[in-house]
């Protein structure tokens, strides 16, 4: 059996990227994208987890987050979309109405 | 400990990995290797054929795409729960049924709404 | 995880909750029939009532526990949450309903997404396991992301949302990475029962535990906005139509302290020393930028932001004292927060008026000559976010101070009270500006009966808990015995 330490590299290694991802990149659509990297390292961690520990609860949480991630995804399109519309950028730099 | 542990079962899909690779690059790379290089403006269009290119290389999607897409998202990964419940449905009984009914019920809510907006129409 | 462990009697502990949610559904299928937005307005507002009746009753009847597998506590603590927060959701209406005429975006839709977010809240009050917590943030995130971007053809509005959408989806990210690392070394997501497993496998010392709870922390601290992880507050307060910058500078940010409170309380309890080792220096920071960045502010609303965050900072004081009598006063400050707050912005919205924003600090320029009823109130509001007595907010304040210093944290109490007296600079300007200055336009007060009856309740409210304290102190007191 592959070690729970590996998993958890694993997931160590995509949140990371996830985060840098977020940090560094300037395009929205790209931002987002590591948004759900996020997310799904702590799936990979979660779900680790819950096979080592032989116990349900993490499949669980893993099951709602899955969910909530669809949703979350449908409105930050949205919200994208309605932006979009207003002022046609989706380069982070260029946002920049509301600052002090 | 990782270092300690060598997942012997786990070869083939690493060989796999590497002759996929390979099979990918090479091409590419005795194409570099071998080609001549010589670079006029005719033959760095798109379509040496002559025909010149119309509009941008990225066209845009119509809004409608997304729309879908999203409503497509959002009533797809419900199914996630579906699996469970299925599987588990003999040992939840009535409880468990009517957890589902509810949750579908919900769900329906959602649907009636998104069709009465005009969400599902294309024009 | 016995199924037979499911007490469907006992699913009555979350009739308050399910009444709540079925409201806003039906809100969606009345908005598609129904043309008048009063009409769901008025059954948003009679629903929530029914709600807290509900809930009053169950609190009357003297029942307390879990429900949904011990997921979900129904107790004090919980409840005095949930009533600021149905206090919240009709203040929240009654503001709204002009001003979103004004603003063009009056939707059916706006008041049952207040009714989810609101019911999101209540979960997280309720929650004892960090799956359902997780379950009702985001259910209270999701629908505020679109009422705060519900005046859809305003560009400030986009991307208000837009940046309030990213920042929030990127802490809970962190958030649910520190619950995957805290369920890993613990071997369970309920509240209780990590705190003895702490004891038990001896986690107390262990890093990786540590760094799950700073995750737990760091995403809290979004949604309470703390200084560091503030970045989103003051442009989402100032593009987020006015109704919603009021809900979402009350709602949220309580549920998010109730929920913080719980998981520091009963998970990491035993980490005590760890946690408020990090709360502290969170805490000053916040006071200190919250309070500066202020005065630099020229937008009513950008100020009022960043003196919710500096509020964060006074409140998280009673969390870090580690006492019931903390938390207790932490409850309190976030229930005259909540009026004061909402007065607060139910007069700012007035200035509102058909092409006139009323949003800069120079419009309250000698508002008291054209509108002395108006001018008092706001100046009882900003006395009271300043904390002068006799008005709540000094009660709040002062009883947040003596629990820390109870607690031992007089350095601590010395420092926010200096920034407390900072803070009088910029709210006394707004007073300042109102009474000092002549008028340069003629300003125009948007008025409706729902509008007049807030200011008229969170005035009151104000006052009389500025002048009976123990009202609420001791009703805080007694929701937190069984904690």
């Amino acid at each position: 059996m592959v070690p729970l330490s590996w998993y958890i590299m694993l997931s160590a290694v995509v949140f990371s990227i996830g985060v840098i991802g977020f940090l560094t990149r300037r395009n929205l659509i790209i931002v987002f994208i590591s948004v759900e990297l996020m997310l799904n390292a702590a799936n990979i961690s979660l779900v680790a987890f819950s096979h080592y520990l032989q116990s349900i609860k993490g499949q669980i949480m893993v099951f709602f987050i899955i969910t909530v991630a669809a949703a979350e995804a449908a409105i930050g399109l949205a919200i994208l979309i309605a932006f979009y519309r207003n002022n046609p950028t989706i380069k982070v730099d260029e946002i920049n109405l509301l600052k002090g | 400990m990782p270092g300690t542990y060598i997942p012997l079962n786990y070869l083939p899909v690493l060989i796999i990995l590497i002759v996929a690779t390979l099979v990918g690059l090479l091409p590419l790379l005795l194409g570099i290797i071998l080609r001549p290089k010589r670079y006029y403006p005719l033959k760095l269009t798109p379509y040496e054929s002559g025909n010149p290119p119309v509009g941008e290389p990225q066209s845009k999607f119509s809004v409608r795409f997304y729309i879908i897409a999203m409503l497509f998202v959002v009533f797809d990964v419900e199914a996630v729960f579906l699996y469970p419940w299925a599987v588990a449905y003999d040992r939840i009984g009535l409880y468990g049924f009517i957890e589902m009914i509810i949750f579908i019920f919900i769900l329906l809510i959602g649907y009636i709404y998104v069709w009465e907006k005009k969400a599902l129409e294309w024009e | 995880m016995e199924l037979n462990k499911l007490d469907l009697f006992s699913i009555r502990l979350i009739a308050p909750e399910i009444i709540l949610i079925s409201i806003a559904l039906i809100l969606i299928l009345l908005d598609l029939v129904i043309k008048r937005k009063e009409t769901i307005a008025f059954v948003g507002v009679l629903g929530t009532l029914t709600a807290a009746y509900v809930n009053y009753k169950l609190c009357a009847m003297g029942w307390t526990g879990s429900t949904l597998l011990g997921m979900f506590a129904f107790d004090g603590y919980a409840n005095f949450f949930k009533l600021i927060f149905y206090i919240n959701i009709i203040l929240t209406i009654f503001i709204s309903l002009r001003y979103m005429v004004l603003e063009e975006a009056s939707f059916g839709e706006y008041y049952s997404l207040i009714l989810f977010a609101t019911s999101g809240m209540m979960f997280m009050a309720s929650a004892v396991d960090l799956i359902v917590l997780y379950v009702g943030l985001e259910l209270m995130a999701l629908s505020t992301y679109i009422l705060v971007g519900i005046t859809r053809r305003q560009v400030r509005s986009n991307e208000a949302a837009l940046k309030y959408f990213f920042l929030g989806a990127f802490s809970s990210a962190f958030l649910l990475y520190g619950i995957s690392l805290t369920y890993g070394l613990t071997g369970t997501t309920n509240l209780k029962e990590i705190a003895s497993a702490l004891q038990n496998l001896n986690l107390l010392e262990n890093p990786i535990l540590f760094l799950g709870m700073i995750l737990v922390i760091a995403a809290f601290g979004f949604k309470i906005a703390l200084v560091p992880f503030h970045m989103w507050a003051p442009d989402a307060y100032e593009g987020a139509p006015t109704s919603i910058t009021s809900f979402m500078s009350i709602g949220p940010k309580a549920a998010a302290f109730a929920a913080l409170g719980r998981v520091l309380f009963d998970a990491f309890g035993p980490m005590h020393v760890q946690w408020s080792s990090i709360l502290i220096p969170l805490s000053v920071i916040t006071m200190a930028a919250g309070n500066i960045i202020a005065i630099a502010q020229t937008n009513i609303k950008r100020m009022l932001a960043y003196s919710s965050i500096a509020h964060a900072g006074y409140a998280l004081l009673g969390i870090i004292a580690g006492t019931h009598g903390g938390l207790s006063s932490m409850m309190n400050y976030m229930a005259i927060y909540a009026f004061m707050n909402i007065g607060a912005f139910a007069v700012v919205i007035m200035l509102r008026s058909k092409g006139f924003r009323g949003e800069e600090l120079t419009d309250y320029e000698g508002l008291a000559k054209s509108h002395p009823a108006a001018s008092a109130l706001m100046l009882i509001f900003m006395f009271s976010l300043t904390g002068i007595p006799p008005t709540a907010g000094f009660i709040a304040k002062f009883y947040i101070f003596m629990e820390a210093i109870n607690a031992g944290y007089t350095p601590l109490v010395i420092i926010a009270v200096i920034f407390s007296a900072i803070s009088a600079f910029f709210y006394l300007r707004v007073v300042m500006y109102m009474y000092m200055k002549e008028p340069k336009a003629h300003v125009t007060l948007s008025t409706s009966p729902a509008i007049f009856l807030t200011i008229a309740v969170t005035a009151a409210v104000t006052l009389i808990l500025g002048l009976f304290p123990s009202l609420l102190v001791e009703l805080a007191k007694m929701s937190i015995a069984g904690f």
